[in-house]
Order: structure tokens, then sequence, then C-alpha cells
């Protein structure tokens, strides 16, 4: 990616049909720290990666529950993420008043994604540097979403945003299928595997993740420390056993951007 | 004289009563549900939990004390998103008194008593009139029953009278049954002569262990 005479506003496409702003605000969320969702028929899990700027300060707030049954992990500029699930609230809030029901997931991101669109075809804005994992349960089942600062939003079986993701997308790719069949704790491992992996090599401690689920009969919410910690200790211990039986363990390519996809990603 | 059509108001009746202890508050209504000389209902409650330690009764009409319970409960999880925590009572008095006067001049035609414990666990009641003037006292009574139900509380409570001024704390010196015993005779007894109070009185009951309710019948004519 490298600088060029269209990318100065959102609102001028380049000869080749893109529009480089919206692809610089999709490089702001791969630059946040990791975040990663999953989904099983019942049950959806997202766990984010909480970077500190420094040891004396707090972790950056990361997971957001919107409503009983919607919470979003954000990656990229925070603050946007922040004033986005304000809104998200508010019109969860609204649907509830009018309608005496909850909101569904679908609607609510159809309603997100159409306020990043916006900020595409205004010269006076800019898009929303901030990618969302919006996880939700309604009528239809558990749902797991992803809304890109372009207007785009995909539905997903589980996926992962931010920095060295794709160590996580990779391990995920391999074990998907099997999600749907999940129970909320095998979730709520393989969640914290998947961030394991984006850390690559880091020690994995309950202080600089966090993990929340939301499911049929269990609204959203973040888990406990200790409880996380005790679900890494498990997984740690069964890492240990496994040690030396795949000595030769296969190391998928870790490739930090998937650099081939990077042309036109809005064409997903 | 010409014919007025545009009264958009109903009184639908009914007694609220509310009373604060020294660690509790108990906070009941009527379920009796009227129009004119008719009942719509005999069981409906006039209740409502906005807060895990506060708990709103009123009469009047209806409709708009549904209403007014809808927009009182999205403000309280606007609240909650805000500040990580429940709205405290006297907070949401306050709120009540604000939005009540918001309409001050198309204003709820409610009669409201607010009750439940204040942030040092102490029981608190509310006492508003249609507009949004309140007043914290440690005991009231809105509805049709309530001119036979205040005078036998004032003389019954064994609290400093709220009328005296200085302005004293008027939280009873009662233990929690015998302010619920209380609650039920004066129930009984505005059910008596109050054509609009009666069928059942659901009896609300606040304080550090959570929130119980009982129902209790009343004089079904």
């Amino acid at each position: 990616m490298f600088r060029n005479q269209y990318d100065t506003d959102v609102t001028t496409w380049s000869p080749a049909g893109r529009l480089f702003q919206v692809e610089y605000a999709m490089e702001a969320v791969k630059q946040g720290a990791a975040a990663v969702g999953l989904r099983s028929t019942s049950h959806v899990v997202l766990a984010t990666v909480n970077k500190a700027a420094s040891d004396l300060s707090s972790h950056q707030r990361k997971v957001f529950k919107i409503d009983d049954h919607i919470g979003v992990a954000i990656a990229g500029l925070t603050a946007d993420g922040r004033v986005l699930s304000r809104y998200l609230r508010n019109e969860c809030i609204n649907h509830s008043f009018v309608y005496e029901s909850p909101l569904p997931v679908s609607r609510l991101v159809v309603r997100l994604a159409d306020k990043a669109q916006v900020c595409t075809q205004r010269s006076w804005k800019r898009p929303f540097g901030v990618g969302l994992l919006v996880a939700g349960l309604d009528e239809t089942g558990a749902h797991l979403y992803y809304n890109c600062p372009s207007g785009n939003y995909f539905e997903y079986q589980a996926f992962a945003i931010g920095s060295r993701s794709q160590a996580a997308k990779t391990f995920m790719e391999r074990r998907f299928e099997a999600f749907n069949g999940y129970s909320r704790d095998e979730l709520i491992k393989d969640a914290l595997f998947a961030i394991k992996e984006t850390l690559q090599g880091e020690k994995l401690t309950s202080s600089i993740c966090t993990v929340a689920v939301v499911g049929i009969d269990e609204p959203f919410h973040m888990l406990d420390q200790k409880i996380i910690q005790e679900v890494i200790d498990s997984i740690e211990i069964k890492e240990d056993d496994a040690a030396a039986a795949t000595a030769a363990a296969d190391q998928a390519p870790m490739q930090e951007e998937d650099k081939s996809s990077e042309a036109a990603p809005m064409d997903i | 004289m010409a014919l007025r059509r545009d009264w958009v108001y109903e009184n639908n009746g009914g007694t609220c009563v509310a009373i604060a202890g020294s660690d509790y508050c108990v906070i009941a209504a009527d379920t009796r549900l009227s129009v004119g000389y008719s009942i719509y209902t005999r069981d409906y409650s006039k209740i409502c939990k906005l807060a895990d330690k506060c708990v709103m009764a009123s009469s009047g009409f209806q409709g708009d004390l549904k209403a007014l319970q809808k927009n009182l409960a999205a403000r309280h999880l606007i609240y909650q998103h805000q500040h990580n925590k429940q709205m405290s009572c006297p907070a949401m008095a306050q709120l009540l008194s604000n939005t009540l006067y918001y309409k001050r001049f198309f204003p709820y035609y409610t009669f409201n008593i607010l009750g439940g414990l204040d942030s040092d666990g102490k029981g608190c009641v509310f006492t508003y009139d249609a507009v949004g003037s309140y007043e914290r006292v440690g005991y009231s009574a809105q509805g049709t029953g309530a001119g036979l139900i205040i005078p036998v509380l004032d003389n019954q409570l064994k609290s400093p009278s709220p009328l005296l001024l200085p302005a004293k704390d008027a939280v009873t010196p009662l233990l929690e049954s015998e302010a619920v015993d209380l609650v039920k005779d004066v129930f009984a007894s505005a059910t008596e002569r109050d054509i609009y109070t009666g069928d059942k009185v659901e009896i609300v009951v606040i304080n550090a262990s959570g929130i119980r309710q009982e129902l209790m019948e009343l004089r079904k004519d």
C-alpha cells in the first residue's frame, strides 16, 4: 500500500475503482489488538487481547455489552468503537421500547453497516476506524457478524480481526466445522486457544485477555478473570502433555497479512 | 355549554401505599382496574420494579403509567450502560420528577409513590403529584383510597408527623412484620368504603436480602 494521488479524500475514486480512504480505514483495524469470535448453535464467545499503552496505565475496553442478547468486540480505534457501541445500545433500547422484544441481530448489523456507509460517501466525514465483531442471540439462533469500516458486514462461524489475527484464523479454519456441536466450555477453550495463537510466544494470562459469552438462557456478560485463568491453566496442562506426542507439530504458515486478497478487499 | 370532546384521560382508580422503615421498605397497591362504575379486571399490577432497590407504585390513568414505566426503564438501562451500576433510589426519584415535569403541559395522569432503600440501606419513600413535585417522606398513600388511609397511618406508625416543621426524618420504628400487618389492615379498611379499591392487594417488601412479594385477598364488591 503506497500513497497515490487518489487517496486524499473518501469521495474520490481511483481509476481501478477503489476508495483508498476506506481501505486505509480497514488498515487501522488490522493495527488494533486482536479480537476473535466463535459461534455454536447455542452460544457465541468473544475474546480479545487487552493491550495496555504502558505498564502504568489500565487496559482499553474492547468488549461492550449492547443488550442482554448482544455484545461486541472491537479492533482498531477504540474511541470510534465506544461511540458506535453507544449508537448500538440506543438502537436496542428504542426497539425494545416500541416493540417490547429484543432487536434481532441481523437488523442491528444492517443499521450499523448503513451508518458506516454514510461515512464513505460524505466529503466532510471520515470512515470509522474500527471493526466490530457482533455476537448475539435471537429467535433465529446464535449469530456472529463482522462489520467493517467499508459498510460491509458478513456472518461468520468464527472470525478474528486485528493484529496477528491470521494466526487465529488459520487455527480456527482447521476446526470450525465442529463448532456447531461444541458445548459452551469447549467454545471458550477454543477462543482462548485462538487468542493464544495471536500472541505468538507471549504468555497467555487472564490479565491480558477478556472473554465474553452470550447464549440461550445466558445474557451477554464478561467472564470473571478467575474463571478465565482456570481455563488457561487447563489448556497449558493439556499442551504440556501433547508437546511430547506431537514434536513435529504442523506449523501452518503464519502470515501477518493476506497480501493476495488486498486487491479491492471490498469486493469480498 | 359546549361539549368537550378532547378529554384524553381516564381514572382507573385504585390505591397505593408505601412505608419506610429503618432497614426495609413496604410498597403496596390494590389490583383492581376500574372505569366509571365498572371493573375492567381484578388482577392488574400497579407496581413496577425500576431498579435493584427501587420500586414504583402509581394510581391514576394506567395507560400513562405503562408509558411512564417504560420510559423510566429505558432511561435506567442507559444509566447502567454509562455508569456500570444500578441507579440509587434518590437518583431514580429525581429522574421521575424530571420526567413528570417534562410533560408539565400535557401531564402523565399518574399519582406516584417511589419506595426503596437509599445508599445507606435505610428505607425511603418519595411521594409525587402528577407534574413531578416530590418530597422524601416516611410513608405515603396515593389514589382513591388515600384519604381513608393517611389518617390511620398518621396515627399508627409511631413516627414523627411529616406535617411538623422542622422536617424530621419520618422513618417508622416499627418492625417489618408490623408494618406489613398495618398495610394489610389499612387496605382492608379502605376496601370497605372505597368502591375503587378491592380484589387483591399486592405487597412488595424491599430489604437488604432483596425483594419479596405477597398477595392478600380483599373484598370483591
